[in-house]
């Protein structure tokens, strides 16, 4: 019975028993990596609120709980099932994961360039490991933090995306995680790879989504390495059910002129943690973080951003807009450090919430660290309701208060989606982000 | 069409119009003028249905109902329309998405069909060239960005897609040049028919050169001290409101 163990005593149980059986169990780097990861938690454990990065988002409720590792064998869900997360008119390469394993009867990744892969890391660590033996974990989160080291510890899949010099993939890889446990208290731990060789250029869609509306974890790690002139644009669309945790962390490394883009949005999750470190670790390159999260009933989402400027001539654009309902809470977190000797640094953030409810809640913390000269660095953060005098304007021009609400709260949120480059993403965000912030009403109605 | 009866209404517990009496027929035209801070404005918005005044007493029966009791915009939906002093900006709203659910709403509420999108656009570029509006503004967000003098034109421009029964004009002259005032001034009149009534606030006879009002009223303290034609207008010009205020004093 648990209740004889220490809190998360249970994890090391769970991992003896099924060590044997996780991916690379054979090789003897994996094994290690697996068991340090193992010690590291024990030792640390999950982080707390008194952990200055985790201040406004307390783990407790995920520290308290026992989470059981999803069954290897999931459900396979009807083909139906996976039509509301399918972005239509997107022609790309399909991967699929089932709690957090590759399904490829559901998957679909077509041709791929030469010396492309597209597919399952637990297939790479099986097959050809020591092909990622170096890169695997070098930007992965701290493991003194206690959900990195689980992440490593029970790593068991996830896509890994490698790009040699100069490959371009013509079409975006759409991955969908989906969780499909019925019931509360399973954890599964994705890892994503990405490695975008010099002027190689990629288009990653990541969706998490749940099937059914249970307290499930969902702990992620994402590397995303990029070569000399590399390009990464990085979708991330958290959709999952209403009750869940979804912990994330997501390490990029920019060499000269590589150029990553991320854009997170989140419409689902019971507590949910985005955190994002970039560095800009060579001359010229550049990083835009844009988010948007609609948030209501008692969501909690923490977005949580670390870019370091290491060289000179790096630009660095954020641009995160909630909006907020019920008793709903956003955290913002952007540390913007620009190291000696990142001369020309051009950093730019905002962050900008509009708040629908009296309960709703928005933190914003800015920290911007300067120890270089020349540097351009600034950042705006506002916490705002609807304008009341917008709202007489367009009443007095006939339109019903719930349409002039839902106007300005689509106008708002619109200006983010405006920015995702992919046609077909921003047309499927707009059906299904706008459905649930106006709450059914079609934004074409209004327009 | 507008009875307004001994309407009082403040803000803050601040007195704003005191005692204010207007009769607006169908088809006239009335101008408004008088001093900063005498509650013009104030009176457009109670009528458009702005919140946070409070009315103390007396009353506005627009066509046989209680406009205090409709809702703002089923005013706007019933043909009343403010052009505002003050346009509000509407950051990602476009132009042309405001003048599509505003003219929807109002067919809706008549009971027409919504216009088609081809029906739509030839009927608004119809009355862009009423007020020699380009084109791109249509695609910009309302209001923002907009010099003073396009905001005026632009507030025209949603009337003449509107139709209204009751335009209301807040110094919509003001800040426009001497080439657009003759433009916005030609795009009122062109509205200007027996079915409907214009209550232009202003300041300056000049407007009413171009738009010639049915009569001419002069709101002070928050009442409508003096009402005359056309030649009140030009005697304000020439001697200000000094005079008004003296002649209501002796007859004091
Ligand atoms: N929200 C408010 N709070 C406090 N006072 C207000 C408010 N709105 C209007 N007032 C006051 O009411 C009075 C009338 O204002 P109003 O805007 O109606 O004047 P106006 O006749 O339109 O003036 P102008 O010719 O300058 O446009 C002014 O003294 C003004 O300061
Ligand atoms: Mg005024």
């Amino acid at each position: 019975m648990s209740a004889v163990m220490e809190p998360g005593e249970h994890y090391r149980v769970d991992f003896e028993r099924l060590c044997g059986d996780l991916p690379g169990a054979r090789t003897p780097w994996v094994r290690r990596r697996r068991e340090a990861a193992l010690a590291r938690f024990a030792e640390r454990g999950f982080p707390t609120t008194r952990d200055e990065a985790w201040k406004y988002t307390d783990p407790g409720v995920i520290a308290r709980r026992a989470f059981a590792p999803a069954p290897a064998a999931a459900p396979v869900p009807a083909p139906e099932a996976l039509e509301p997360f399918r972005i239509k008119g997107l022609d790309c390469h399909r991967l699929v994961f089932l709690d957090g394993r590759l399904a490829p009867d559901l998957s679909d990744v077509g041709a791929l360039p030469p010396g492309v892969v597209a597919g399952g890391l637990a297939r790479t660590l099986e097959e050809a490991p020591d092909s990622v033996e170096d890169r695997l974990g070098r930007y992965a989160g701290d493991e003194d933090n206690g959900f990195a080291a689980l992440n490593t510890a029970f790593l068991t899949d996830g896509v890994h995306l490698h790009l040699p010099p100069g490959a371009v993939l013509d079409r975006p890889v759409h991955v969908l995680h989906l969780s499909t446990g019925a019931g509360d208290g399973t954890v599964v731990h994705p890892r994503n790879l990405v490695v975008a060789g010099a002027g190689s250029r990629a288009v990653l869609i990541e969706t998490y989504a749940g099937l059914h509306e249970a307290a499930c974890l969902t702990n992620v790690q994402t590397e995303v390495l990029l070569g000399e002139g590399a390009r990464v644009e990085h979708y991330k669309l958290q959709q999952e059910g209403d009750k869940a945790f979804h912990i994330a962390d997501t390490g990029v490394y920019l060499p000269a002129r590589a150029r990553y883009r991320s854009h997170v949005i989140d419409a689902g999750g019971r507590l949910v943690r985005n955190e994002i470190r970039v560095r800009l670790d060579g001359a010229g390159s550049e990083c835009v973080l844009n988010g948007l999260y609609l948030l209501g009933a008692r969501q909690h989402v923490d977005n949580h951003t670390v870019i370091d400027h290491l060289a000179p001539e790096g630009t660095s654009r954020e641009y995160y807009k909630g909006v907020l309902e019920g008793h709903s809470r956003s955290v913002f977190s952007g540390k913007v450090i620009v190291h000696p000797g990142a001369r020309y640094t051009d950093a730019l953030q905002a962050n900008h919430n509009l708040l629908l409810s009296e309960n709703a809640e928005a933190d914003i913390r800015p920290q911007l660290e300067i120890y270089a000269d020349d540097v351009k660095c600034a950042h705006g953060a506002t916490v705002g309701r609807l304008d009341p005098d917008a709202l007489y304007y367009l009443k007095s021009r006939a339109i019903d208060e719930d349409a002039a609400r839902s106007l300005l709260i689509y106008a708002f949120a619109n200006d983010v989606l405006d920015r995702l480059p992919l046609e077909p993403v921003r047309a499927y965000l707009e059906r299904t982000l706008t459905a649930r912030l106006l709450h059914g009403r079609k934004v074409e109605e209004l327009i | 069409m507008l009875s307004i009866r001994n309407l009082e209404a403040g803000i803050d517990g601040k007195p704003i119009l005191r005692g204010l009496s207007l009769e607006i027929g169908k088809g006239e035209v009335h101008a408004i003028m008088g001093p900063n801070g005498s509650g013009k404005s104030t009176l457009a918005h109670i009528l458009a249905g702005r919140d946070g005044y409070e009315i103390t007493g007396g009353e506005v029966i627009y066509e046989g109902r209680n406009l205090l009791e409709m809702p703002t915009e089923e005013r706007a939906r019933e043909g009343v329309f403010l052009a505002f002093q003050y346009p509000v900006e509407i950051p990602g709203v476009s132009n042309i998405y405001l003048l599509k659910a505003a003219l929807n709403a109002v067919r809706k509420h008549r009971g027409e069909g919504e216009l088609d999108a081809m029906d739509f656009l030839k009927l608004v570029k119809d009355r862009m060239n009423l007020v020699e509006m380009d084109e791109q503004f249509l695609y910009r967000p309302v209001n923002e960005g907009f010099s003073g003098g396009e905001k005026k034109r632009n507030e025209i421009l949603q009337m003449a897609v509107l139709q209204p029964k009751l335009g209301i004009l807040d110094e919509t002259d003001s800040g426009l040049d001497i080439d657009a005032l003759r433009v916005v001034a030609n795009g009122v009149n062109a509205l200007r028919g027996p079915e409907r009534s214009l209550m232009l606030v202003t300041h300056y006879q000049r407007l009413l050169d171009y738009i010639v009002p049915d009569y001419v009223h002069v709101l002070a303290g928050g009442r409508i001290v003096k009402s005359g034609d056309r030649g009140l207008a030009l005697e304000l010009e020439s001697r200000g409101y000094g005079w008004i205020e003296e002649e209501l004093r002796e007859g004091a």
